[in-house]
């Protein structure tokens, strides 16, 4: 009897271990995806464009960058930020194309996999303190266009520092599960009919990722999509990020604010936001205008 | 019973900042809050020209720019005296590394020195050079806001 309950047990825990190893499995790129990213003809000046909205800047410039850094220090992706959460404490590792201490060497492929996927050319799961959530929304003309402009941006050799993240966090294969609860390919929001608003909604939803902050999380620190934009807690220190679009803001007055910092009352962008703003001021006046279009459009929504 | 006293303790608790008036206000925090508003208000005039919220004239924008250069020579050094971190003082939102970086946040009052000094020169002369310098200005409010202020 013991014995038949010891194999169950064993039988068991090998199905359970199997099922973990194959729900936990990092994914690859769709054949369409691929053929979509090989088949473009690649834009740097439109991937500089992405490189703003995305705001890689923001976590991955050295710690000394900020917000009044000039565009050639905003370039410099060496890495080293700290960003203390409730499951540890990630660093931002060095994302220049440095071929030894960046990701200088890698191919389209791999960078395409990393941001769109969340997924190393090791094969490991990285940490979605990384947004790739959010990037998973990207077109893959933009990813491509993205990394025709990482080949202008200059090499830093800062070695990347590990992240300090207790266990179950420190097992990456568990963000498989992470994933399977989170990585959603839809977009949060139903796209709007109104084309500035439709392109306010991507740039949002798959390039700024202003969700990340803006919208709270749940116990596992996946985003509470019921609650889109409405406002959270601040993730990464005190106080609170508040919901979207601020009450009374016009169009008008959230592009100015991404543009020059200042709020319709002339205060200015603090905390993360001031950085956002750094990189949000380098895109086009009719993207931020876009952006500026949906948000508007969300406060006919239910909004808190 | 207990979870609804809790409940009730922490709804009041969290009441409190919007119920606190200037009377019970930490001094050093409502000068300090005081300052930022004047700040903001002569803001509103030479941004709203920058932003072309309203139409450029030369001699309020000058004020403004003058008031802000006058604002910015301010030794804000006493009204941020120790033990009024956001932490200890009610409806403040100075973060702690003011004062573990004080030398930080004594350079970033600099800059908008140096910044409020470039606009005092640039605002009369003509909506180009107001605009032109407007960018470092935000940029020095931002910057020190960007470590030195919590959000919300």
């Amino acid at each position: 009897m013991l014995a038949r309950l010891g194999t169950l047990a064993l039988v068991l825990a090998a199905v359970g271990g199997g099922a973990f190893w194959v729900l936990t499995r990092p994914a690859r790129l769709s054949a369409d995806t691929l053929a979509a990213l090989q088949a473009h003809s690649a834009d740097p000046q439109n991937g500089e464009q992405v490189f703003w909205t995305a705001g890689c800047a923001s976590c991955h410039t050295a710690p000394s960058v900020d917000a009044t850094a000039s565009t050639e220090e905003r370039m410099v992706l060496a890495g080293g930020r700290a960003f203390a959460t409730p499951f540890g404490t990630f660093r931002a590792p060095n994302i220049s194309s440095d071929a030894e201490a960046g990701i200088g060497g890698w191919t389209l492929e791999q960078f395409a996999t990393a941001v769109m996927l969340g997924v190393s050319p090791e094969g490991a799961h990285y940490y979605p303190a990384f947004p790739y959530t959010t990037y998973t929304h990207a077109t893959p003309g933009d990813i491509a266009d993205l990394w025709a402009y990482w080949q202008m941006l200059p090499a830093d050799p800062t070695p990347s520092e590990a992240h300090e993240v207790g266990f179950p966090f420190s097992m990456r294969r568990g963000l498989g599960l992470w994933k399977l609860l989170n990585f959603d390919p839809a977009f949060a929001t139903p796209v709007p009919e109104d084309p500035e608003a439709a392109r306010g909604h991507y740039l949002v939803e798959a390039l700024g990722h202003c969700a990340e902050c803006h919208t709270p999380r749940d116990g596992l620190g996946g985003l509470d999509r019921s609650q889109w934009l409405a406002g959270a807690p601040n993730p990464v220190g005190e106080g609170r990020i508040p919901s979207l679009p601020p009450q009374g803001w016009t169009a008008f007055d959230i592009a100015a604010y991404l543009e020059t910092g200042f709020t319709p009352e002339f205060d200015t962008a603090g905390g993360e936001m001031a950085d956002v703003v750094a990189n949000i001021s380098r895109i086009a006046a009719p993207d931020r205008a876009a952006i500026a279009a949906y948000l508007v459009a969300l406060r006919a929504s239910p909004n808190p | 019973m207990p979870r609804l006293l809790t409940a009730l303790a922490t709804a009041a608790a969290l009441a409190l900042p919007t119920l606190a008036t200037a009377q019970d206000m930490n001094p050093n925090v409502a000068a300090r809050h005081a300052v930022m508003d004047v700040l903001a208000y002569n803001l509103g005039q030479i941004g709203g020209m920058a932003q072309g919220r309203m139409p450029y004239d030369a001699a309020v924008a000058s004020a403004a720019a003058n008031n802000i250069y006058h604002l910015s020579m301010l030794d804000i050094a006493p009204m941020f005296a120790e033990g009024t971190d956001n932490a200890s003082a009610q409806g403040s939102r100075a973060l702690p590394a003011i004062w573990t970086d004080m030398d930080g946040f004594n350079a970033r009052w600099a800059a908008l020195q140096t910044a409020a000094e470039a606009m005092k020169d640039a605002a009369g002369t003509d909506l180009a050079s107001l605009q032109g310098a407007m960018g470092g200005l935000g940029g020095a409010c931002g910057a020190c806001h960007q470590t030195y202020r919590q959000p919300q």
